[in-house]
């Protein structure tokens, strides 16, 4: 039973087990829809993905300022950050491992360096398509913070992916965010307000504290609900932009609890769990740690439930190492 | 401030070989001593930026970022030596901080970034330099302030998969303002170019280029071209310039083809002379 949004067929590249969640259809590019009514030095571009990142709202309201460059991620970087040199902002989508993998120069050089104005909204980030190592970007959140003034956020849920649209219009620079598609669950409450470069409490709780990214803070919250009913009380902070990174924020969050869970949809090196680690270890914070990502490895090609269980990134293993600390 | 400046009907060919002449010697004094730099392929670009900045490009010396001007791109970043005379030599850069080139800490290093005004992208990296010209071209046509976009790549640019990626955005999206410069001075980093990128005219025509193909150190062939890029035929334009290593110093000219060009400490006071015999024989 599938749903339109302009034209695209929701399944594929989705947010799995949404149940019973309450979701927004598209909630990347009707945004952008609505803001490049207002803001009309906003582009958009894709590279072939159009139907697969959710831009077409944003083509179908203003096609004179929607550009596909067809299936070519260098263009499309090179073409994005040229109009931005010319005054607009340009929101660009395609899958994060090609424009991470293909296009990190162009990334780096036309558009970081420069302090272009260039919005990049990568689809299928970690684990959230079945296509195996070719698609699966599990080490964009170490690449992309690896190229300096460049802004890298990873959204929780359709609420808070909404306001980080409008966000980065009034971000300095180039910023890379891992887009999320389709049937977008809404996860966070209504009064939740993303702020660049701050990390949130999204869920309180006394013994364990969870640190988390995109929409594993969720899962997070999910599985401290479960602890709890097991005796285990946990809290969850949501760190959705990882860079700049909000040290202060994670250490003092870190303090407050016995033992710690840092959760990521990506490699355990690189991204949230190194950076967690590098903010403790230099705040002489020592605390035991179980961290839940995936490991150091391509992964092959199946369904996300399935890959979530097989790699240890689903909810039971976060109520695991909640509950038992390991 | 008017900006205007669009280009005559009819180039003033002395007044554009003077101001050639002019940027060479700003090289020259650049290089000198330095044991290394770009001067060889400075030299042969000198008549194509003369052409460019002298006579068909539009912008405002007074005012480097305004909104509406044309945009050049100049995608080899090592250029940067004939760059910076051409910038002084327009009244964008002052002549005195020209011996700054190369140095620790210059704002003038040998490859070319976006601190300095006039200077639209950052060149070092080969293959990012019509890309970005395509995203400029749509910029332009989306605004309708008739801006046009000049993107400069090299014959060894030819070899990035970047760059046609990029030619064949251009045409389908029809940016007939936007022309491609060529430099074809048949030189890369190893030596001479090596790759099959001929024939060069043929490839671009192909993509669906308007293409012509000068010889890039003859003014009038060089302007003619530059006039003609000018219809807006729906068709985004190429010009192959065949330019010479050394132009304008025929010790140089003859000399070995080389990334860095080899000039003795001792040569550079002997071939500014050979240059301005040259010129003025």
């Amino acid at each position: 039973m599938a749903e339109q949004v302009s034209g695209r067929t929701l399944g594929m590249g989705e947010i799995v087990d949404t149940g019973a969640k309450p979701f927004e259809l598209a909630p990347f590019g009707t945004e952008l829809a609505q803001l490049g009514k207002e803001r009309t030095e906003i582009v958009g571009l894709t590279a072939d993905m159009g139907r697969y990142s959710d831009i077409l709202p944003f083509r179908d309201a203003h096609p004179e300022r929607f550009f596909n460059v067809g299936v070519a991620e260098q263009s499309l970087i090179m073409t994005a950050a040229g109009l931005a040199k010319a005054g607009k902002i340009s929101y660009c989508t395609s899958y994060s491992a090609f424009i991470t993998r293909r296009a990190y120069d162009f990334v780096a050089i036309a558009c970081a360096h420069a302090l272009a104005e260039v919005k990049i909204f990568a689809g299928m980030p970690g684990f959230m398509n079945g296509y195996g190592a070719t698609h699966q970007a599990t080490e964009d959140i170490s690449m992309m913070r690896g190229i300096a003034d460049l802004t890298v956020i990873d959204p929780c849920d359709a609420t808070e992916l909404k306001q980080v649209v409008r966000a980065v219009a009034d971000i300095p620079g180039t910023v890379y965010v891992r887009n999320l598609r389709g049937k977008v669950p809404v996860e966070l409450g209504a009064d939740y307000r993303f702020i660049p470069g701050k990390a949130q409490v999204i869920h309180e709780g006394q013994s364990v504290g969870v640190i988390g990214t995109g929409f594993m803070s969720a899962r997070a919250r999910d599985a401290a609900k479960v602890a709890a009913e097991r005796g285990v009380s946990a809290a969850v902070l949501h760190v959705s932009t990882l860079k700049p990174f909000d040290k202060d924020g994670v250490i003092a969050f870190a303090k407050r609890f016995d033992r710690l869970v840092v959760t990521e949809n990506h490699k355990i090196s690189g991204g949230l769990c190194t950076l967690v680690v590098e903010a403790l270890y230099e705040a002489g914070l020592m605390k035991p740690m179980v961290k839940v990502a995936l490991a150091d490895s391509f992964f092959e090609c199946g369904a996300q439930a399935w890959l979530e269980h097989k790699y240890g990134i689903d909810l039971p293993r976060l109520v695991q190492a909640i509950v038992e600390g390991r | 401030m008017t900006h205007t400046n669009h280009p005559p009907t009819e180039p003033d060919l002395k007044a554009l070989a003077e101001r050639a002449h002019n940027m060479r010697r700003l090289m020259m004094r650049m290089a000198s001593g330095k044991g290394e730099g770009y001067i060889a392929q400075g030299l042969a670009i000198a008549d194509f930026l003369s052409a460019m900045y002298f006579h068909e490009l539009r912008y405002d010396p007074a005012d480097p970022h305004w909104p509406g001007r044309d945009r050049f791109v100049l995608s080899t970043g090592h250029y940067s030596i004939a760059f910076y005379a051409c910038l002084a030599e327009a009244g964008m850069l002052q002549v005195e901080e020209l011996p700054t080139y190369g140095l620790n800490g210059s704002r003038l290093p040998m490859s070319t970034f976006e601190n300095v005004p006039g200077i639209e992208v950052c060149g070092g990296s080969l293959g990012q330099g019509l890309g970005q010209s395509v995203g400029m071209a749509l910029a332009a046509r989306l605004d309708r302030n008739g801006a046009r976009v000049f993107s400069e790549l090299s014959d060894g640019e030819l070899q990035e998969g970047s760059t046609w990626e990029a030619a064949m955005s251009a045409t389908t999206f029809k940016l007939d303002n936007l022309v491609a410069l060529i430099d074809c001075n048949g030189i890369q980093a190893d030596g001479a170019v090596h790759v099959a990128i001929e024939p060069v005219a043929e490839k671009w025509r192909s993509f669906g280029w308007d293409t012509r193909e000068v010889d890039g150190n003859d003014l009038a062939a060089l302007t003619a071209a530059l006039a003609a890029s000018r219809e807006p035929d729906g068709a985004p334009k190429a010009i192959v310039m065949r330019t010479v290593p050394g132009k304008g110093i025929p010790t140089l000219e003859k000399r070995e083809r080389a990334h860095f060009v080899r000039v003795g400490n001792d040569e550079w006071d002997d071939l500014t002379a050979e240059m301005e015999a040259h010129y003025h024989g």
